[in-house]
């Protein structure tokens, strides 16, 4: 009983992890960049769906989606502004600028919504608890992992079936010979930082319904977490951020319950060495090969 | 002697003769009473960022490995620098605090470097971003273990706990699990701080232009050919990366003992961003970049205190706005004709150079 | 006569000078040093706009000092906390009142005790913020004598003897309770049954409820600040585990967060100098001019950095400190008067001896339909 309770709580953190984890590796696996500012976004969306709910008294779903909005056009304007000039520059030159970015959105949403943690409002995510004989299982864990496969598969569809998820893909590839084929690879990318910055939003929403505490940091751990999720399943590939997400929430859990809560994260990180370096690329990355 | 090889003599002139000068002008200042309190208080930790600094540019410049957890090598540093000068003066009453200093100095350059090499074995066979995400997770480990680290002494002996805080009566606490190291003497000073600076620059630069720095320079270009031509890759990344653990060691040591107190959460994966944000501002490679942005980035957020609640706003807008004017190749080739007849003057000190 | 009146005039003109002179308040200069951005930037704000409150009201008076508020940040970090001490002191102030917390409290107040600076913390609370140094006085209680009040506490109401502990184990406040409380408890009778830690990353905490849960425990201790409580009061809700959850004054604050939901917190106990909903005189004042200007209900921290304001002008009356004067010169002058004063102030009568530490009296307070109820 303890085990499946244990369980339950892994895939529930898992599962928040794996829908971060998912904004993060579209970003790099198109733009080949580190966005670490994506863990900032997460945050102004939760912000933005608590203002609506709590203060302009909007239903969730229409708070949701005003919080998608505000956050697909902070997306694109950060990608615009920031990440745009530099789309030729050394990579380490635009994760220094995504850190700076990062520190930006936190000190402006210190200004704003102030230094007072807001306590997420109850909505229909996390509403109700299903009991199941002596299992407690709150519905937001329910709603996370559905929208976690909902997400999944449509993302995986979208660069598979439409036109501009081949397009993805394409830069993906190779930007150069994408753009020799006709594909505009800078609307492509604001697409994709659009897309990414969207299910920040619907993260952000998640994550404080099942954790109802929001600060300007609220972002950062849990987005370093996600990022070492998408590392730990294959960077780049979005069965493998669901899949690392959803382990480095489990093994998490089980490290705190069985061995020692003061050594959950050591035993979370070791573990994701062990996992690195027998299998260099992340559980399903492709190993690239080199030509010479 | 080769045109190549001038350039490098006369870049490694010009950053020593910086280093100096601006040692000798700080210390003209202390001497007339000149420099402000706030100064002052800063001389000790920005030379320990600016070794912090240049130890990292080795690991990613020069070798080319980005590297996320260099901060918890100087937390090692710290500690043990912290242990050895408390152990010294409780269970062997040695007074000098110079000596102290060093010895303490020298103790956490050993343990970091062996921790580097020890972590190196196994993590320099990834590459890329999964060498940055091992080594973040590195550094985040030896957070957490420190954190419930209990060290004392008694009896002229250092005890060591782990978990619980088991220590016999009477027990001198140096490190105290979430307390951090306590109750520390602060012995640091400039004059020293500088002292390691110079030995810094001198293993760096001296690594970059030996045989070895040249085998590590040609495996971060291109390692398939490298590797080809018979160079021992991993030896070679292994040297730089020990190297500069051992460097962040020594920085720490004199960081830990510049303050009564040290904890764990000073020195988080955002510390180690800190100082890659100095690497790449001071340019890729660039040992006299490395050195003066680190000393213009920590002194940054001081002179805007006048800003006080927007000055970290104003360092994330400065950071993002320097990046792109510096990185943007549009505004970069104007600038470069804006200066062109300057730039022809330095261009010769110019060293390494950026990967992309 | 001519003459005569000329020597009028200036008599006068001395006369009304003096008066001048005595009317006139004196301006101390003190240094709020505390975490305004950053992660922990809600305690360093809230001290400030306490401090802030008070020193408007104080200038307001008719009190013979006037005190003009130096703010630096200390971002919480050790090394931050020494650049914005030397700031402070650049920037001419005369002692400081500071610094919020603890880490950063014991590495300046180091460094004033060897510059001979006065330091008057409103809440660093950990021992070492006053230890071997004779420079630093706090005002809220330090983390022992919560964490053996609060075992003292349990055990004279028969709360019940089987215990859970929570608390952060990267956090000196958390642990610093904790430990005192951990072995006061066994003098006491009391059994820990589960005893689990989290961080100050930390947001899941099933593991560690769900720990005490399975072990039984009737009460649960949560030495923390209210942020983490929030989120451990939800996650019990969520499992259907009711317990006495017992805080202590980092507990204060979590009613008056945005959106959550009290009826979580209902029987929730907690030791606690101050609360925003008493309904003293003093208290209602405060609270009202704290949330005309910053819009928000201020939590303890406030309340003792407005006490702190209070308590420096006390102690300056007492040593007759000068505007003048040098902060090494009105170091010493205040500890000597810090020791014989007596304070009434927000968080109850304070008087403090040699060693820094203040004497108060803490309260049991119980948390009944989203209120405050004192016993």
């Amino acid at each position: 009983m303890i085990f499946l309770d244990n369980l339950i709580n892994g895939l529930s953190l898992g599962s928040i992890y794996a829908i971060i984890a998912l904004g993060y590796t579209m970003v790099y696996g198109i733009a080949k960049m580190l966005n670490f500012a994506h863990g900032d976004v997460i945050m102004v969306g939760a912000y933005v769906a608590f203002c609506g709910l709590q203060y302009w008294g909007l239903p969730p779903v229409v708070a949701i989606l005003a919080s998608m909005a505000i956050c697909t056009v902070l997306g694109i304007t950060i990608e615009g502004l920031a990440y745009r000039p530099l789309r030729q520059a050394a990579s380490l030159a635009v994760l220094i600028t995504a850190i700076g970015m990062s520190y930006l959105l936190q000190n402006v949403a210190l200004m704003i919504w102030g230094a007072n943690p807001k306590s997420f409002p109850p909505t229909f995510i996390n509403s109700t608890t299903f009991r199941l004989g002596q299992l407690r299982v709150s519905s937001a864990t329910v709603i996370t992992i559905l929208a976690n496969i909902v997400i999944m598969v449509s993302l995986t569809l979208f660069t598979a079936k439409t036109k501009m998820g081949k397009a993805m893909r394409c830069v993906s590839e190779d930007r150069g010979a994408a753009e020799l084929m006709g594909i505009n690879v800078n609307r492509t990318i604001s697409v994709t930082f659009a897309i990414g910055s969207a299910l920040a939003a619907i993260a952000g929403v998640l994550l404080c319904s099942s954790y109802p505490i929001l600060q300007p940091t609220t972002g950062s751990m849990p987005g370093i977490k996600a990022f070492t999720a998408a590392v730990f399943g294959g960077i780049g590939s979005i069965p493998g951020a669901m899949l690392g997400g959803v382990l480095l929430g489990v093994i998490e859990i089980f490290g705190k319950a069985y061995i020692s809560t003061e050594l959950g994260d050591a035993i979370v990180f070791a573990v994701l060495i062990v996992v690195l370096l027998v299998k260099p690329t992340g559980l399903l990355g492709k190993p690239v090969r080199e030509k010479v | 002697m080769t045109k190549a090889k001038r350039n490098r003599l006369i870049y490694n002139i010009v950053t020593y003769a910086l280093v100096i000068a601006a040692f000798l002008i700080l210390q003209s200042m202390i001497a007339n009473k000149t420099i402000t309190r706030s100064l002052k208080g800063q001389l000790v930790p920005i030379c320990c960022w600016i070794v912090m600094a240049v130890s990292l540019n080795l690991v990613i410049g020069i070798s080319g490995e980005l590297s996320l957890g260099h901060a918890g090598f100087m937390s090692i540093g710290a500690y043990t620098g912290a242990v050895v000068s408390g152990w010294l003066l409780n269970a062997f009453a040695v007074e000098n605090t110079l000596l102290r200093l060093v010895l303490a100095i020298i103790a956490g350059g050993v343990m970091a470097g062996i921790l580097g090499a020890l972590i190196g074995i196994p993590v320099l066979r990834l590459r890329g971003d999964y060498l940055a995400i091992v080594t973040l997770a590195f550094g985040e480990i030896i957070r957490s273990l420190v954190n419930v680290l209990y060290i004392g002494v008694s009896d002229g002996r250092l005890r060591f706990s782990f978990l619980t805080k088991d220590m016999p009566e009477g027990t001198v606490m140096l490190v105290d699990g979430a307390k951090g190291a306590v109750k520390i003497k602060p012995i640091s000073t400039f004059t020293v701080g500088f002292v390691l600076i110079l030995i810094t620059l001198f293993v760096v630069l001296n690594l970059i232009n030996s045989r070895a720095g040249c085998a590590i320079k040609a495996t971060r270009d291109n390692r398939i050919a490298a590797e080809s031509m018979g160079i021992p890759v991993t030896k070679y990344k292994m040297i730089a990366f020990t190297t500069a653990a051992a460097l962040a060691g020594m920085a720490g040591a004199l960081y830990g003992l510049n303050s009564s107190t040290v904890v764990p959460t000073q020195f988080t994966f955002n510390q180690s961003i800190n100082v890659l944000v100095f690497v790449v501002l001071g340019g890729l490679g660039n040992v006299l970049g490395s050195v003066i942005s680190a000393t213009l980035l920590t002194v940054l957020p001081e002179v805007l205190r006048a800003f006080s609640d927007y000055r970290m706003l104003a360092y994330a807008i400065v950071l993002i706005l320097v990046m792109i004017f510096t990185n943007n190749p549009l505004i970069r080739s104007f600038v470069n004709r804006l200066f062109s007849p300057i730039k022809r003057l330095f261009r010769k000190n110019k060293q390494g150079g950026d990967i992309a | 006569m001519k003459k005569l009146f000329a020597m009028m005039l200036v008599v006068c003109m001395l006369l009304t000078g003096a008066a001048a002179l005595a009317d006139e308040p004196i301006t101390l200069r003190v240094a709020h040093i505390g975490p305004t951005t950053g992660a922990a930037a809600l305690y360093g704000l809230a001290t400030l706009h306490g401090a802030e409150v008070a020193v408007a009201e104080l200038n307001a008076s008719d009190s013979p000092y006037h005190i003009e508020l130096i703010n630096e940040d200390d971002e919480h970090n050790v090394e931050k906390v020494i650049n914005a001490y030397n700031a402070a002191l650049d920037a001419g102030a005369q002692m400081i009142l500071g610094t919020t917390t603890s880490k950063p409290c014991e590495a300046a107040g180091a460094q004033g005790y060897t510059d001979r600076v006065f330091f008057l913390t409103p809440s660093a609370s950990a021992p070492a913020v006053t230890e071997d140094k004779d420079n630093v006085f706090q005002i809220c209680f330090n983390d022992p004598n919560q964490g053996l009040a609060s075992a003292q506490y349990i055990a004279d109401h028969n709360l019940g003897t089987k215990i859970a502990v929570i608390y952060n184990n990267a956090d000196v406040y958390s642990t610093g309770i904790r430990d005192t409380f951990v072995a006061e408890a066994a003098n006491k009778g009391l059994e820990i049954v589960s005893e689990t830690t989290f961080t100050d990353e930390t947001t899941d905490f099933s593991v560690q409820v769900a720990d005490a849960q399975n072990n039984g425990a009737e009460i649960v201790f949560l030495p923390m600040y209210y942020t983490p409580a929030s989120l451990i009061l939800k996650i019990a809700a969520n499992k259907d585990y009711h317990p006495v959850f017992f805080g202590v004054d980092g507990m204060d604050g979590i009613l008056s967060v945005d959106g959550f939901d009290t009826s979580l917190a209902e029987g929730v106990m907690l030791l606690t100098p101050f609360v925003a909903s008493a309904s003293d005189e003093k208290t209602v004042n405060f609270v009202t001019k704290y949330q005309e200007a910053y819009g928000e209900t201020p939590i303890q921290f406030a309340a003792d950095a407005y006490d702190g304001i209070y308590i420096l002008a006390a102690a300056a009356e007492k040593a007759g400190i000068t505007a003048e004067m040098e902060p090494e010169e009105v170091c010493d002058l205040m500890i000597a008067a810090m020791q014989e004063i007596a304070v009434e102030g927000l968080t109850g009568s304070m008087t403090w001896d040699e060693s820094g530490a203040v004497s108060k009296t803490p309260m049991a307070a119980t948390i009944i339909n989203g209120e405050y109820v004192f016993e």
